[in-house]
């Protein structure tokens, strides 16, 4: 890699890092399409700054493009309340006539001016090595400078202001009863999305400023239940995508933006589906593991009912177990295998340790149907199925409550409920 | 300006088809976008749009040159996907609708971009084929995409005409639908494939970028002007196909893109319905607002002035009035009510008195109402009293008098008999 | 019990035979035809039960009043009898007969918020909406749906406001024209959700009087009703839920103070805490 691209690549880190953070916000306060309205709704101002500026200047894009963010939330939101218009139509109509007003002015740029329409779309990065300015007698690229800026003043704003943010985030009313101006925050947050906006606009142009929002914080939801740490995950991720993209716009001959905008949706959807908490192969797989203790307790269930009654009915008589048959098989296997029953003369019985988790089982469910008997209208005969479902969910604490209030020492049927 | 006029009115050959393909277009997405937004899905076809651009580059990868059809096929397809992607991130994972959106659109677009760059680096890539997808040029329009244009138009009016009750009930009320029997997720299907395939078609004219435009602005501004759901899809789809042949003629004639001006001319209408329209335009909201202010303030005059005489039994007495009644008391002696007696002191003309009962009597059967029924129907601060009569049903009002009348306080026109006092202190505040 | 004029129902004084509305296994209610045979129902919301194993038999010709603390499920159930929602267990049938055999005979009122009142139709084509359900695909409503709609509008006290834009409509005003759309729907059975919720005094009455008028003419209407002083007042019968069945019953007999304590007090929070374990265990079995 050139120098050139390491600067390259360092601007699109610049540029990932503080969309990334900010979006965490956007995402949770459902704000992700005002998002995607606002980096539509910038370009007027940015085409307007360039023509009068002469160049991709900083400054007082930076401040038209906060503004224009703001109006755009404001006009959108005017529209909506008293043209009782949809919320969704007010967003589409106010960025896309927005947009279209950058592009026609975006037909003023005399030719002469570097403002290629297309890298309104998808920026130039490539081109940022070459528009240098002196730092400290160092040789830097503007956009570099400019996102590392934003990205500083961004960094430190969400720092000092996190625990107003969050409180917002949560719950707007309850902050503003507190003497946190929702209203004030909302609309800073705003803000701060366009300034962020335009500074990226060199990186990844206009439109996939939206994926850089969006993509990483929702990565880091599907990874966490903490706000801060969704943060600072969101950024790991953002920096992630910048670089991967990066590489794979190298690799390929490709934009980088574009690229970036494929990681991002690459990674979220590899992380949906396996982070472990909420991912869903984690969701199915969880879900196969508790239908296996289901199965497992139902047979320690049965035999202690066998025991009870003296009787032998084998595994595959019981009628709940029937249904299930292989299930049911890998249960017993890995019953035997943990000592909790054993196979003599055929038949399976259940071991000192299996007969303490049996009793355990057969306990909820009886001080369960104890409990329905007391309190539900449900006639006797219904209360087996019911309990059959729920025996399996009895935490030790719920089963210490529902021992205390069943009193009695028999289940609605007569039977004697195990002791603990 | 000669070449704009010719352009509009067909006179120009090579144009004519171009303006016509464009008009249908506006007609079909401003019906079916009529719809979409009462479904509250105004945004969707945004991500079909979006997410065609990929479709179509993927498409180009395949045929290996520029073909229309394909290029649709595409786009289409790649919308779809990008539908049920943002489907399924809804329901399997706890990531809302909104951010799935904006992912969505973002990572297809994205995808588009990069697809583009390597087909244009490629030494036979034809860039400028994807470019017009990108922000739409209908100069490039020939007939038979005009051709494809006018039958996807005449399928979507079809539809909407023959599933109007249909699309209707489901846009209003889904789970009533639901509960006689209809197949709803199926009747959403087949509305978000209406949109879908009006988009995709659409985009080699207005472009990806600015297609949702032509979906969303003409139905907004048609909701201005009518109250009806089928006058308001006719009147969408008219400000559509306007919006078209506005935004292709003017686009033709000053060669600017056609995308942006398709937009700028459907945002123009909808500014001046916004404005303009009666009853729920901006201008009309104002002047009924005015109007009702200026209704409370003389009602709230004669009140205070039927109070401050009411002791004294004749209602033509004189009475002074206090500082904030000031600009009530002007209006009221501009329409005759009230005439000033005195340096200070006012009194009722003949006409104001009986304009004074009617007041009066509406506002003590409004108390009465709230008081005795503590009604959560009723939230307005600043009832207009003629409005008793719109709100209340004829059967309560006629009890709420009888029993003001046993209580001793409705007030009648002086002829009838003298009827007593108020509840509340005269003099007070209103 | 009243004597019944329609020739379908036994009286109480022979001795019964099987009533054929009655579904095998179901506890026989005295010879009185069951509406809605409700069996060991769950349903789960987010994989936590909001339903749970609710088995209940509510008989016909009544004003059937469902009660219970917010989150109880009432609406749940509803939507559960109506297929609005699916079902994680247990079955429901009408009459004797699946929904889908007897949708043409069931109406339905939805609670108003769901809604949104700016949509542009009136209320006549609100109204109209009721009879889509016998017009069948493509077909438009005709004269005689246009009569029966405004047949619905004038017994609601609406028929002056059949052309008025409904967001122009009040609450009370709202509420009635969704009891018009349903009595257009020419049902047997009726099931309302929350109807008395935020009406004025006028329509409380007003609806009170069409739901009485309803069952005498033989139908039965089943209600969500928040508001514990009127029960006894409007309904002859009630269903008293917390995430599980309490009790259900005519009104004389069940609503009392201590299923009233069941209901609404605080011994169903094992209740709570099982179902809270069971969803984060992983939830109702699909």
């Amino acid at each position: 890699m050139t120098s050139g691209d390491w600067w390259v690549m360092l601007t699109a880190v610049l540029c990932a890092l503080p969309c990334s953070v900010l979006g965490c916000f956007l995402v949770l306060r459902r704000m992700s399409l005002l998002g995607d309205a606002i980096t539509h709704a910038i370009l007027p101002g940015i085409v307007l700054a360039f023509v009068l500026t002469g160049s991709r200047g900083v400054s007082p894009m930076l401040a038209g493009a906060a503004a224009a963010g703001i109006l755009t939330a404001l006009l959108s939101g005017a529209i909506n309340r008293w043209g009782k218009v949809d919320e969704g139509a007010s967003l589409g109509l106010v960025f896309s006539t927005m947009f279209a007003l950058g592009v026609v002015m975006l037909g003023w740029v005399p030719r002469t001016m570097d403002l290629d329409p297309g890298c309104v779309l998808y920026g130039i990065i490539e081109g940022v090595p070459f528009d240098t300015t002196l730092v400290l007698g160092f040789a830097v690229p503007k956009a570099a400078l400019t996102l590392g800026i934003v990205t500083i003043a961004v960094l430190a704003l969400v720092i000092v202001f996190f625990k107003e943010l969050r409180i917002v985030c949560f719950d707007p009313q309850l902050a503003t009863t507190l003497g946190i101006s929702a209203a004030v925050v909302h609309y800073a947050l705003l803000g701060s999305v366009a300034t962020t906006a335009v500074a990226s606009f060199e990186a990844v142009g206009s439109i996939l400023v939206i994926t850089m929002l969006v993509a990483p914080a929702a990565t880091a939801q599907m990874l966490t239940d903490k706000l801060g740490t969704m943060v600072v995950v969101a950024a790991i991720v953002g920096i992630l995508d910048a670089i991967v993209g990066h590489l794979l716009a190298v690799m390929l001959n490709s934009s980088v933006a574009g690229m970036m905008s494929v990681a991002a949706g690459i990674i979220f959807v590899t992380v949906a589906l396996a982070s472990p908490r909420h991912g869903v192969i984690g969701k199915i797989a969880r879900r196969a593991l508790l239908r296996l203790r289901i199965a497992e307790e139902d047979v320690l269930g049965t035999l202690y009912r066998n025991s009870e009654a003296d009787q032998r009915l084998t595994i595959t008589q019981s009628a709940s177990l029937r249904t299930r048959r292989r299930l049911v098989k890998l249960a017993v296997w890995r019953l035997t295998r943990a000592g909790q029953i054993s196979n003599s003369d055929g038949r399976l019985h259940l071991t000192e340790k299996g007969l303490v988790s049996a009793r355990s089982v057969v306990r909820s469910h009886r001080l369960w149907e104890a409990f329905l008997a007391k309190h539900s209208s449900l006639p006797l005969d219904h209360l087996h199925d019911p309990s059959e479902r729920v025996e399996h969910f009895i935490t030790a604490p719920l089963q210490e409550e529902l021992a205390r209030e069943a009193g009695e020492c028999a289940d609605p049927h007569g039977k004697a409920i195990p002791p603990r | 300006m000669n070449d704009f006029v010719r352009l509009i009115t067909l006179q120009d050959a090579n144009t004519r088809v171009v303006i016509l393909g464009s008009s249908l277009l506006g007609l079909a997405c401003g019906s079916v976008g009529a719809l979409s937004v009462l479904r509250k899905r105004a945004l969707v076809g945004d991500a079909v749009a979006h997410a065609a651009l990929p479709g179509v580059c993927v498409a180009y990868l395949v045929v290996g040159n520029r073909n229309f059809a394909a290029f649709l096929l595409g786009a289409l397809l790649f919308g779809v996907l990008c539908a049920a992607f943002i489907a399924a991130v809804r329901t399997y994972t706890r990531v809302k609708e909104d951010a799935a959106t904006a992912l969505a659109i973002g990572s297809f677009f994205g995808l588009g971009i990069a697809l583009s760059r390597m087909i244009q680096s490629q030494p036979s890539g034809n860039r400028a084929g994807l470019d017009s997808f990108i922000f739409g040029k209908a100069a490039s329009m020939v007939a038979a995409d005009a051709k494809l244009i006018s039958i996807v138009c005449a399928v979507v009016v079809l539809a909407i005409v023959l599933l109007y009750k249909e699309l209707k009930l489901l846009c209003f009320d889904r789970d009533f639908a639901q509960s006689l029997g209809w197949p709803v997720s199926r009747l959403d299907l087949v509305l978000m494939g209406l949109v879908a395939v009006c988009t995709v078609v659409g985009l080699p004219a207005v472009g990806v970028v600015l297609m949702v435009s032509l979906l969303v602005i003409p139905a907004s501004g048609a909701r201005f002007w009518t109250d009806r759901l089928g006058v308001m899809i006719i009147l969408s789809g008219l400000i559509g196909a306007i919006a078209g042949v506005l935004g292709t003629s003017i686009s033709a004639t000053a060669a600017l893109p056609t995308g942006p001006m398709v937009t700028l001319s459907a945002a123009s209408i909808f500014a001046v319905s916004f404005v303009v329209a009666p009853r729920r335009g901006i201008v009309a909201q104002v002047a009924r607002q005015r109007r009702l202010r200026r209704r409370v303030g003389i009602q709230n005059v004669l009140r205070a002035a039927y109070e401050a005489t009411e002791q004294r039994t004749d209602p033509r007495a004189t009475w002074a009035s206090s500082k904030s009644m000031h600009a009530g008391l002007r209006l009221a002696m501009k329409e005759g009510l009230v005439l000033q007696a005195d340096a200070d002191r006012y009194q009722l003309t003949r006409y104001g008195v009986e304009e004074a009962v009617k007041v009066v009597r509406a506002h003590r059967l409004w108390e009465l109402f709230l008081t005795d029924k503590a009604s959560v129907a009723i939230d307005h601060v600043d009832r207009d009293a003629d409005q008793l009569e719109h709100v209340l049903p004829r059967e309560v009002v006629e009890r709420l008098e009888a029993q003001l009348r046993g209580e001793g306080r409705l007030p009648i026109t002086p002829g009838e008999m003298d009827v007593p006092g108020s509840v509340h202190e005269i003099g007070g505040q209103p | 019990m009243t004597a019944q004029n329609h020739s379908h129902v036994q009286h109480s004084s022979h001795p019964v035979a099987i009533d054929p509305h009655l579904t095998p296994g179901a506890s026989p209610l005295d010879a009185q035809a069951v509406a809605v045979d409700i069996h060991d129902l769950t349903v789960a919301y987010q994989r936590k039960p909001v339903l749970w194993d609710v088995d209940v038999q509510i008989p016909e010709r009544r004003l059937v009043a469902i009660v219970g603390p917010n989150g109880a499920g009432k609406s749940t159930l509803i939507k559960a009898v109506l297929g609005l929602v699916p079902l994680a267990s247990g079955y429901v049938t009408i009459f004797g007969q699946t929904l889908r055999e007897v949708r043409k005979n069931v109406g339905y009122v939805p609670q108003r918020e769901h809604v949104d009142w700016d949509f542009p139709v009136d209320a006549l084509d609100v109204v109209l909406m009721g009879r889509y359900g016998r017009l069948g695909w493509i077909r438009r409503p005709g004269a005689k749906d246009r009569a029966i709609a405004m047949d619905s509008l004038a017994s609601v006290g609406m028929a002056e406001y059949s052309r008025r834009q409904i967001s122009q409509l009040s609450g009370g005003q709202q509420q009635r024209v969704f009891l018009a759309r349903a009595l257009a729907q020419e049902a047997l059975i009726y099931f309302m959700d929350e109807p008395f919720a935020g009406v004025d005094a006028a329509t409380e009455r007003t609806i009170v009087d069409v739901l009485r008028r309803l069952r005498n003419e033989g139908k039965t209407v089943i209600a969500v009703h928040h508001d514990l002083q009127t029960v006894g007042e409007y309904f002859d019968h009630v269903v008293m839920l917390n995430m599980r069945l309490v009790a259900a019953g005519p009104v004389a007999d069940v609503f009392t103070q201590h299923n009233l304590q069941k209901t609404y007090g605080g011994r169903l929070t094992l209740m709570d805490q099982a179902a809270e374990a069971v969803r984060l265990a992983g939830g109702v079995k699909p």
